[in-house]
């Protein structure tokens, strides 16, 4: 049961721990000023990892392993420098750069494997660290696949890895999640990929792409930690759920007030519970009628129940992003934070939900430490 | 010898008092400052070696022209100014 929780604003880092049952207050904030993109809190040995985005300066990754009493700042991911001459566009002609915009994902490896992360970045890149994030490599295979080069852009101007997830009975196989170019995996630890997108749909692609693996736009991908078959993504298109590890997918259709979303979270224990924050689609990306909500499922997706007790129900634009959503370990806490500077928590898996913050930077992602 | 300096902006992220350096390039006189303070290097260039896109480095009050090799030439007595590059309101 997690007391604390971490929230990655544009403006900082901010810390909130449990005063007491129900009540939760900001205590602290790191970075202040700096746009913290995200950051993620190692359950292997308890460091905590903020990766900056400076902007003029570049992104960067600080480590604290005294829980934020002390950082220090730590080495970044480098792209393999391009061919003379190359300049590399992707499927619509524009430039992608070969160099690293910002972090969008940290993931741990193994128990069996200390010291070991993942990392995937804007544009396109995944990257791994054997030395607790000191040095980076490039997983070349990926980044070199032909199929890469079809990935574009959505809501940033280039592709990139939100979602990492290492099978916990098998650190050789992975699978990372792209906006928007579709859903990939390794069983050999990085040498070879192959696509897993079978069931998904991108409605929004010309007729003869609909169901190409790259015009696939996962918002946000999770493996239920105790059943790794069963997975949930939250899809441009709507909802999809895999019980066969990722081998196929089934789309989950007819959820009120939207299927549109960014964030999934899914119960660590029980693979049929899954949380999703619902928006207006495309051009708007606004909550439905002004009313910020959660919507849940116990029964793997056949039915949902929408909450939003102690949550705004009206003139409410809080936008939600895709690691903006957190669920702490016993499956009954949950966070989310929203564009405009809002937080809330649940202490009862959602059923009831309390304001942390109400004027905060815009949040990019919350987590529990 | 050559002066180099960094925009207050950048100071407060990583240490880099200005400093007199030998080089006849601007890419020799940052590489001299850079052996002073070895992560700010990572601040001022990208992977790569080039000047970030969203950076400014001046030589006697002229920004350079060669942003990816830094090759202009640096006077015995230049002040180099490494700034971030100022746009929008």
């Amino acid at each position: 049961m997690s007391d604390q929780l971490l929230v990655s604003t544009r403006k900082g880092l901010f810390s909130a721990r449990r005063q007491g049952k129900g009540a939760w207050a900001l205590e602290q904030v790191h970075f202040l000023g700096d746009n913290v993109s995200l950051t993620f809190c190692d359950p292997r040995d308890g460091a905590w990892y903020a990766a900056l985005d400076h902007g003029h300066f570049g992104a960067k990754l600080h480590r604290s392993r005294d829980r934020g009493a002390t950082w220090e700042e730590i080495g970044v991911p480098a792209y393999p420098t391009p061919p003379e001459g190359h300049v590399e566009k992707d499927f619509l002609g524009r430039e992608i750069p070969w160099r690293l915009i910002r972090f969008w994902c940290l993931a741990p490896g193994l128990a069996s494997q200390p010291g070991l992360l993942w990392a995937g970045t804007l544009p396109g890149g995944l990257f791994w660290s054997e030395d607790h994030g000191a040095t980076w490599q490039m997983v070349e295979s990926l980044w070199n696949m032909p199929e890469r080069r079809k990935w574009m852009g959505g809501g940033a101007d280039a592709p990139g890895i939100h979602s990492i997830c290492v099978d916990p009975r098998d650190g050789n196989r992975v699978v990372v999640a792209v906006s928007s170019g579709g859903v990939w995996m390794t069983t050999d630890l990085g040498q070879t990929w192959t696509a897993h997108t079978k069931g998904m749909r991108a409605d929004y692609a010309p007729p003869e792409l609909v169901e190409a693996p790259e015009s696939q736009d996962p918002h946000r991908m999770v493996q239920c930690p105790a059943r790794p078959d069963v997975w949930w993504v939250q899809h441009h298109n709507g909802i999809f759920r895999s019980t066969d590890n990722a081998m196929s997918w089934t789309e989950i259709t007819d959820v009120k007030p939207s299927v549109f979303g960014f964030p999934v979270v899914v119960h660590p224990k029980d693979p049929d519970t899954a949380w999703f924050v619902p928006a207006i689609k495309d051009e708007r990306r606004i909550p439905v009628e002004g009313k910020v909500v959660v919507n849940r499922t116990r029964d793997g997706g056949r039915t949902f129940e929408t909450l939003h007790k102690g949550l705004p129900q009206g003139w409410a634009y809080d936008l939600v992003y895709r690691h903006a959503l957190d669920l702490d370990a016993t499956g009954e806490r949950l966070a989310f934070g929203s564009t405009t500077g809002s937080v809330w928590i649940s202490e009862n898996g959602g059923d009831d939900w309390l304001t942390l913050a109400e004027h905060l930077p815009p949040v990019h992602a919350v987590t529990f430490a | 010898m050559p002066r180099v300096a960094f925009t207050r902006n950048l100071q407060r992220h990583v240490a880099c008092p200005p400093c007199a350096v030998a080089g006849l390039t601007v890419r020799e006189s940052l590489e001299a400052a850079f052996a002073q303070y070895p992560k700010l290097r990572g601040y001022v260039l990208d992977e790569h070696g080039a000047l970030r896109f969203h950076m400014a480095v001046y030589v006697d009050g002229v920004p350079i022209a060669d942003r990816r090799a830094l090759s202009d030439p640096v006077p015995e007595a230049a002040e180099i100014f490494v700034m971030q590059a100022l746009s929008g309101g």
